[in-house]
């Protein structure tokens, strides 16, 4: 299990057995007795069967069934009158789309996900920079950052919430007793302060950095990989014709990053815009944080609208899935022309 | 010449500088990362009155060390307490469940699609990988709706069954790609020797795969365990099922329950996760960067 190829997309792999070797083995072996290429065939069939009929059952149809119950009057109430074969209408995308915060709430969660994302791998890359070099107790200081990560997310936001609470939290005490702030901050209830003057959202900014917090590690994971495979006679070749730090990091380090930073963004862009946990925790989305996800989530228990949440949550997945087709598409053109 | 010997000195400046940056920097992240978790265990120890008068404190005074937090978010509701026992019962049966159908079903499930050729394996591949990067918020919606329609809604068992189909993708990637560093050869010397493919994979493949299969386990392990959207969608109305994460979340929004207490139930739910990680951090952020979060 290599970390540098590790979470890139999956590349097939020739089997131990190419697939051309059967058609001797059928005739040499005659009827009766199934080759041993057939015989790993069925093998193999019967050993991923169970995986694919739970992920079939499990996963695959019932996205199929979102689709189909976005387009049907469903609510939780009469869920057990309502067949397969409803009343098909676009009513709930119509009641979704012009109600009342949808724009918002994409909005929010557009800014949510690229401000996070960037964020993260921006920390993550400092770190995975900073730590490049060796020294002693290295492998512990890379551990220990890798625990945002890793924590369960409903104690990591509890934790936060409380730390920044501003009755009894210390981050409050601190900033009025030693920095001089004039008031608490309420980070994760104040819909906007006034920072120097200037309107800043205070819960949204307070639920991007801590979305920033917990992935910042998964990034500095990637890079810290990827940077171990990078070799150093450029960089040393560089050093010698006189390049600055800042000039080796820029013209030769960074390029051999840029790949697997594309990649994080892409996969960090996708988990944060379908992220529900962080926020729902932190603001419940209130003050502003109101992401699409949380919108589904309501649409579902609290107003027990079962069509209207499907609707949403499609309507989800489609945005997230063109806006990836489209950076993937720009960042190939790029490729390619570099 | 002289621009060489001007950005050799600009160089060397760079140098002392990030002499100087590079320590700060590590530190303020190591502060960032850990803060938090010692703010935890800072107020799980402390007396709630003791956090009211001085919020600011950053340690806590042998004297004013209180583990009653632990016994009143520990003891069952009857005797007054909070009942994280049983909500610790319940995230063990989910946990240790869902890892062990996820590994009975994903290392056959991986080992065929490493080393058998069959009608659709790349198809298959394509397809797991698809359902790991689906978000589960779509698939929240038509789970509790199907749940509640065949009335498992609020059993652990349906939670268990969503993990496992959930988790089972991500472990088949990471045991594949355990599977085909393990030489070929090895398993052809057996087959001639004159066994069945069964064998081969109960005799060789499997003992040679078991670091993998154990660091998978443990990964599985920390995703059931944290999981929260389909433990809050599945089993809110049913206290008695309630998970370690759950009965945190619930019971934060409750102004009776003391802040304190509740980072006692903090810590509980933290900590099994940061020893796993400890014990096994070697093997899991190969795991990680693999498998990722199911986000």
């Amino acid at each position: 299990m290599t970390e540098g190829q590790a979470g890139a997309p999956v590349v097939e792999r020739p089997a131990g057995r190419p697939p051309q070797g059967s058609g001797d083995g059928r005739r040499s072996g005659g009827r009766r007795r199934p080759s041993r290429a057939q015989r790993d065939a069925r093998t193999g069939l019967a050993l991923i069967s169970p995986t694919v009929v739970l992920v079939v059952v499990m996963v695959v149809l019932p996205i199929l069934w979102t689709v189909s119950l976005a387009f049907q009057r469903v609510r939780l109430l009469n869920l057990r009158s309502t067949g397969i074969f409803g009343d098909y209408s676009l009513d709930n995308f119509r009641s979704v789309l012009t109600s009342n915060g949808f724009v918002d709430g994409l909005v929010t969660t557009l800014a949510y996900s690229v401000g996070g994302t960037a964020l993260a791998i921006g920390i993550g890359l400092t770190a995975a920079l900073a730590l490049r070099t060796p020294f002693r107790g290295r492998g512990l200081v890379r551990a220990a950052l890798l625990l945002p990560y890793v924590a369960p997310v409903v104690a990591a936001a509890f934790v936060w919430t409380t730390m920044l609470n501003p009755q009894y939290g210390i981050v409050n005490e601190l900033g009025t007793g030693l920095l001089g702030w004039d008031e608490p901050v309420a980070f994760f209830s104040s819909r906007s302060d006034e920072l120097l003057g200037i309107p800043v959202p205070t819960a949204l900014l307070s639920v991007i950095a801590f979305e920033a917090w917990r992935s910042f590690p998964f990034a500095f994971l990637f890079l810290t990989a990827r940077l171990e495979a990078v070799p150093d006679t450029y960089e040393e070749a560089a050093r010698l014709d006189g390049a600055t730090p800042t000039q080796r990091f820029r013209h030769i380090v960074l390029p051999q990053l840029a790949p697997t930073i594309a990649v994080l963004a892409v996969l960090r862009f996708i988990w944060t815009f379908n992220n529900f946990d962080d926020i729902y925790l932190l603001t419940g989305g209130g003050a502003g944080t109101r992401v699409v996800s949380v919108r589904v989530f309501d649409y579902l228990t609290a107003r027990g609208d079962i069509g209207a949440a499907a609707a949403q949550a499609l309507v989800l997945a489609v945005i997230l899935a063109v806006i990836v087709l489209v950076y993937l598409r720009v960042f190939s053109r790029a490729e390619e022309q570099a | 010449m002289s621009a060489t010997t001007h950005s050799g000195g600009r160089g060397a400046a760079e140098q002392r500088v990030l002499a100087v940056v590079r320590p700060v920097v590590i530190a303020l992240l190591l502060l960032a990362a850990l803060f938090p978790f010692y703010y935890m265990v800072l107020l799980s120890f402390r007396p709630l009155q003791g956090v009211l008068q001085d919020p600011g404190a950053l340690w806590v005074s042998p004297g004013e060390i209180d583990l009653g937090t632990y016994g009143d978010v520990l003891a069952p509701v009857s005797d007054g307490g909070q009942g994280f026992l049983s909500f610790i019962r319940n995230s063990m049966l989910v946990a240790v469940g869902t890892v062990l159908i996820a590994l009975l079903v994903s290392i056959p499930g991986a080992y065929a699609v490493s080393r058998l050729e069959f009608f659709g394996r790349r198809r298959i591949s394509a397809l797991f990988l698809g359902v790991y990067f689906f978000p589960s918020i779509l698939l929240a919606v038509p789970l509790f709706v199907f749940f509640t329609r065949i009335g498992l809604r609020g059993s652990l068992v349906g939670l268990l069954v969503v993990y496992v189909a959930q988790v089972v993708a991500v472990s088949i990637y990471m045991l594949r790609n355990y599977f085909d560093t393990i030489p070929v050869s090895l398993e052809d010397a057996a087959v001639i020797d004159g066994c069945s493919r069964l064998q081969v994979m109960r005799h060789v493949s499997l003992p040679l795969a078991a670091p993998a299969i154990v660091s998978n386990a443990l990964f599985i392990f920390m995703i059931a365990w944290n999981e929260f959207l389909f433990a809050l969608l599945f089993l809110v109305e049913r206290r008695e099922n309630w998970t370690v994460s759950l009965g945190l979340s619930q019971l934060a929004g409750s102004i009776e329950v003391p802040t304190t207490v509740l980072m006692a139930g903090s810590v509980i739910l933290t900590l099994p996760i940061i020893v796993l990680f400890f014990l096994s951090e070697r093997w899991l952020t190969g795991g990680l960067t693999a498998g990722a979060e199911k986000g």
